[in-house]
């Protein structure tokens, strides 16, 4: 039993599992020490989590995007950060116009659903000429094609956006209705902060609905357990593709508007690090796992607000917050190295290469 | 793929006609068009920036009736004048929407220059019909380049893209020949201060058509795009001689090219050092490797942290250096490798994207700041010498990059053919196929990993005692992209396709300070026409391409067959 066990574990093992140790060590470390010293008090614990819940609910729209597209093609979206860009950036001019002549502030539900609806729009329409167009004619081809496609995609998409509204940043106007906080019993919630977990809860339960009930749903879900079969069904592949890439934009540009609602300035560049970070999220939730990307997500968004305070503060890093970023990414490897089927596992495709 | 059409080619050339306006719409709107403006190609007659609005029509027209070949002739010329017609109304549309409306508020290129651009700087009602006009005879252009023999339509296509090329690096080539005296001027007289004249134009035109023309006349020498290494059938002292001719032309650029183009030429050189490292772990391995940055930065930090009085007591020189950091290089491409052993294709990009990303956020952070200089990043980095004789010049540090890239390259094409390099590509092309046959995959890959590693630590040594500092913002991910592209765009796994994709995508950009803003548009675009029509690159690796077309040479095979067995039972 011992010599089989030995026999099966290599030198690379071992020096994976050092690394792993000596990081969980760290992280361990680290948060008792922070505890200890007693830095920081309930309420900054509280704030910190609220702000990761809210940037949670924003990776999990997005990695939703993420999941929907690899669970039916089996290829990282790299472009899909950029479907995150296009929607918020060009809704950013709707809200200024809508600011010019008042109604944000006067009507500001009504402001915010059209604000809403063209982004989600913008980022439907990139979505599927982005398949229609880059992806399509590559189906069955090597594996290395489409993924270098995509991120020509990314490219193009990045700097084309670039090009339409210039480099700089745009500036979001503020809305009087989210200014502010409201006191939940002792505890200090920000208006836009509530506004975006609760509404990406809501949203996520919506497109998971549309996924686990609705006819479109289980036609994408049929195609990503096998296409051939599919389509034999009477099921239009094509279509069904469409209809999935049609979906994440929607959910991208809803993030988007989440997402500008806590951090308001859009610009070109602003897709690459959310993208990745939902990327990262529905890797850990479990690739092609609705409820996982939104658990992935979560437990992201938790770990890169608190994370730096709780496990490097205490180890005397100056400036932790600014390595939340590369804390996300550590995560991203070891969760692929050692756990590459995500918190959740793969649930839409059971059986593949 | 493509099945034949049933629709009518008037809709078609429609369809086609309103997608290439909205190429052309795009264009203008990123501000290629503007950008453009005063790069002429032929002096006073017409700018790259009506080029590119005017290309996207001629081209797309002509691959339309190209893959509908409609029948009779005047059904190609109408149908080509349709869908000019049809570009032109979307051109059209926008000049007019845009005197309507105040587009720029949102499109910050939609200024009433570009319109007067798009109109040939006349006003409104002229402009408009000016641009429908040459927008029809372009779609009509394109019709009669289709009609007339494909060996006059090879020459003249040939003959259009080099008085383009000609015009555009019009700096580049003056500099060279004003050394030559006579010759010198003769070729200054066919230039204008901007683009060629109208004569040089022609002169252009009519020698390379000449050629072309000429050349396809000649009976059709065996294509050796299929044959492993073309010139092995040569004479070997012809051979030689070329080998020669070309080292000292390498030998002689800087003095010839002055300090300007040595500098683009530096840059270049550093690119096709870490492409011929990525081309390894790409293109020979098959590891799509998107933080390969990393491995450049970790070379020129080393070098940095060594050398530079900065950070350390006692400064070590740039060659008491260059060991380490190349040892550092290949620690962090095993210690890279070893985790990635077991994961697949788009897994790994993300993971080594990651990576990258990582090692510029520690470069860039306070905590490491003592070690690393952190945002302000590192300077006073030392610079090669020779006994007294310090290289600090971009003409001088040429010479550097070039005795690299002469190295790497060996190195690189010895691999290829070494028993490394055919389990690098087994490895590539199946990789259960290539375990079950024995090849040690631990082993290969991280060789694989190493040996790009150390090139572009290499590449990253020579970056850093090149401008004697190092940013941590230099080393960001657009970095890994542009090496990436370079040696997608050359062709992934060819050698010569590095140098070729370096000099195109590294060397524009320089050469033609009004494209820099938009190259990774251009990229972007690249790569995605190049993957969906030319998946092995310009100049490809002839097993890589046998590899993307299997199925196609296969049938093609197949078919060959089928007909001799044909012709046999007969």
């Amino acid at each position: 039993m011992l010599r089989t066990w030995r026999q099966r574990i290599t030198a690379t093992d071992i020096v994976v599992w050092a690394i792993g140790l000596a990081i969980a060590v760290m992280v361990i470390y680290g948060s008792i020490k922070t505890l200890a010293l007693g830095k920081y008090d309930a309420a900054t614990w509280i704030d910190l989590t609220i702000t990761g819940l809210a940037l949670g609910g924003v990776y999990a729209l997005i990695a939703l995007g993420y999941t929907l597209v690899y669970g039916i093609l089996r290829m990282i979206n790299f472009a899909h950060s950029e479907v995150f860009m296009s929607g918020p950036f060009t809704a950013a001019f709707a809200a200024e116009a809508l600011a010019r002549v008042g109604w944000w502030n006067t009507y500001p539900l009504l402001s915010l659903l059209i604000v809403t609806v063209v982004s989600a729009g913008v980022s439907a329409s990139i979505a599927i000429l982005l398949e229609r167009i880059a992806y399509r004619p590559l189906r069955g081809a090597p594996r290395l094609v489409p993924l270098i496609t995509a991120i020509g995609a990314s490219f193009f998409l990045q700097y084309t956006f670039r090009g339409l509204y210039g480099s700089g940043l745009k500036g979001y106007p503020d809305m009087e209705l989210l200014k502010g906080f409201f006191m939940l019993g002792s505890i200090r919630v920000f208006k836009t902060q509530a506004t975006v977990i609760i509404g990406a809860f809501v949203l996520m339960l919506i497109l998971y609905a549309i996924v686990q009930r609705t006819k479109m749903g289980r036609a994408m879900r049929s195609v990503s357990e096998d296409k051939e079969v599919a389509a034999l069904m009477g099921i239009n592949v094509d279509r069904t593709i469409s209809s999935t890439f049609f979906l994440g934009g929607i959910s991208a540009g809803l993030a988007g508007i989440l997402y500008l609602l806590l951090f308001p300035q859009a610009h070109f560049f602003m897709g690459f690090i959310p993208g990745l970070k939902a990327f990262t999220a529905a890797v850990l939730g479990g690739i092609g796992n609705v409820p996982g990307a939104f658990l992935g997500a979560m437990v992201l968004g938790l770990l890169e607000s608190v994370g730096p305070s709780l496990f490097l503060d205490g180890m005397g890093i100056p400036a932790a917050y600014q390595l939340k970023d590369a804390i996300a990414f550590t995560i991203l490897v070891f969760i692929l190295i050692f756990r590459p089927t995500g918190i959740l596992g793969e649930q839409l495709t059971q059986a593949k290469a | 793929m493509r099945t034949p059409t049933t629709q009518s080619p008037w809709k078609q050339a429609i369809q086609t006609g309103l997608i290439a306006g909205a190429v052309a719409v795009l264009l203008s709107l990123v501000g290629m068009v503007a950008a453009f403006k005063a790069r002429y190609i032929i002096s006073g007659v017409f700018t790259m920036g009506q080029v590119l609005f005017l290309a996207p029509i001629l081209m797309m027209t002509y691959f339309m009736i190209r893959r509908i070949s409609p029948q009779p002739t005047r059904t190609v010329l109408i149908s080509g004048l349709l869908a000019g017609l049809a570009g032109g109304v979307v051109l059209a549309a926008l000049i007019l929407l845009g005197s309507i409306i105040d587009l720029q508020a949102m499109f910050i290129n939609a200024s009433p220059e570009l319109y007067r651009l798009l109109a040939f700087g006349q006003s409104m009602v002229p402009g408009l019909v000016i641009l429908l006009v040459v927008c029809m005879i372009m779609g009509v252009l394109a019709g009669a380049i289709f009609i007339i023999p494909s060996r006059l339509r090879a020459s003249i296509i040939q003959a259009l893209l080099w008085i383009t090329l000609v015009g555009l690096l019009r700096d580049l080539i003056l500099t060279v020949t004003n050394r030559w005296g006579p010759v010198g001027r003769l070729v200054k007289a066919l230039f204008a201060p901007s683009g060629l004249t109208i004569v040089g134009a022609l002169i252009v035109f009519i020698l390379i058509a000449g050629i072309y023309y000429w050349r396809m006349g000649q009976p059709a020498r065996q294509s050796s795009a299929f044959q492993l290494g073309g010139s092995s059938t040569q004479k070997p002292l012809v051979r030689w001689l070329t080998i020669g001719g070309i080292i000292l032309l390498l030998l002689l650029l800087p003095p010839i090219l002055g300090i300007f183009f040595s500098d683009i030429l530096d840059t270049v050189f550093m690119y096709i050092l870490m492409g011929l490292g990525l081309n390894i772990v790409v293109g020979f391995a098959g590891l799509l490797d998107l933080g390969y940055v990393a491995f450049f930065a970790i070379g020129a930090y080393t070098m940095g942290v060594l050398t530079s009085p900065e950070l350390n007591a006692n400064p070590m020189t740039y060659w008491q250096a260059l060991p380490f950091a190349m040892i550092a290089c290949v620690v962090s491409g095993v210690i890279l490798g070893l985790p990635v052993l077991k994961m697949r294709g788009d897994y790994l990009a993300i993971v080594t994207l990651g990576f990258g990303e990582i090692v510029r956020l520690l470069a860039l952070s306070d905590w490491l700041r003592p070690w690393f200089g952190g945002s302000q990043g590192i300077q006073l980095i030392a610079q090669p010498r020779f006994g007294n004789f310090v290289l600090n010049t971009q003409q001088e540090l040429y010479y550097l990059f070039l005795i690299g890239v002469g190295i790497v390259a060996f190195v690189a094409w010895r691999l290829r053919d070494s028993r490394m390099g055919r389990t690098w590509m087994a490895l590539r092309e199946d990789e259960d196929v290539a375990i079950a046959m024995g090849i040690n995959h631990v082993a290969t890959k991280l060789m694989a990993f190493a040996t790009g590693a150390l090139f572009s630590g290499i590449a990253g040594t020579i970056f850093a005692a090149k401008l004697q500092s190092v940013y941590p913002h230099s080393m960001n991910f657009l970095v890994s992209i542009n090496v990436l592209s370079l040696i997608i765009i050359g062709g992934m796994g060819s050698i010569p396709g590095v140098f070729v994709g370096a000099l195109v995508l590294m060397g524009s950009p320089e050469l033609l300070r009004e494209f820099a803003e938009f190259r990774y548009l251009v990229y972007g675009a690249l790569l995605m026409a190049m993957m969906l029509t030319r998946p092995e690159g310009l100049w490809p690796d002839a097993r890589r391409r046998l590899e993307l077309h299997e199925e196609e040479i296969a049938a093609k095979a197949r078919a060959e067959v089928e007909t001799a067995a044909m012709g046999s039972t007969k």
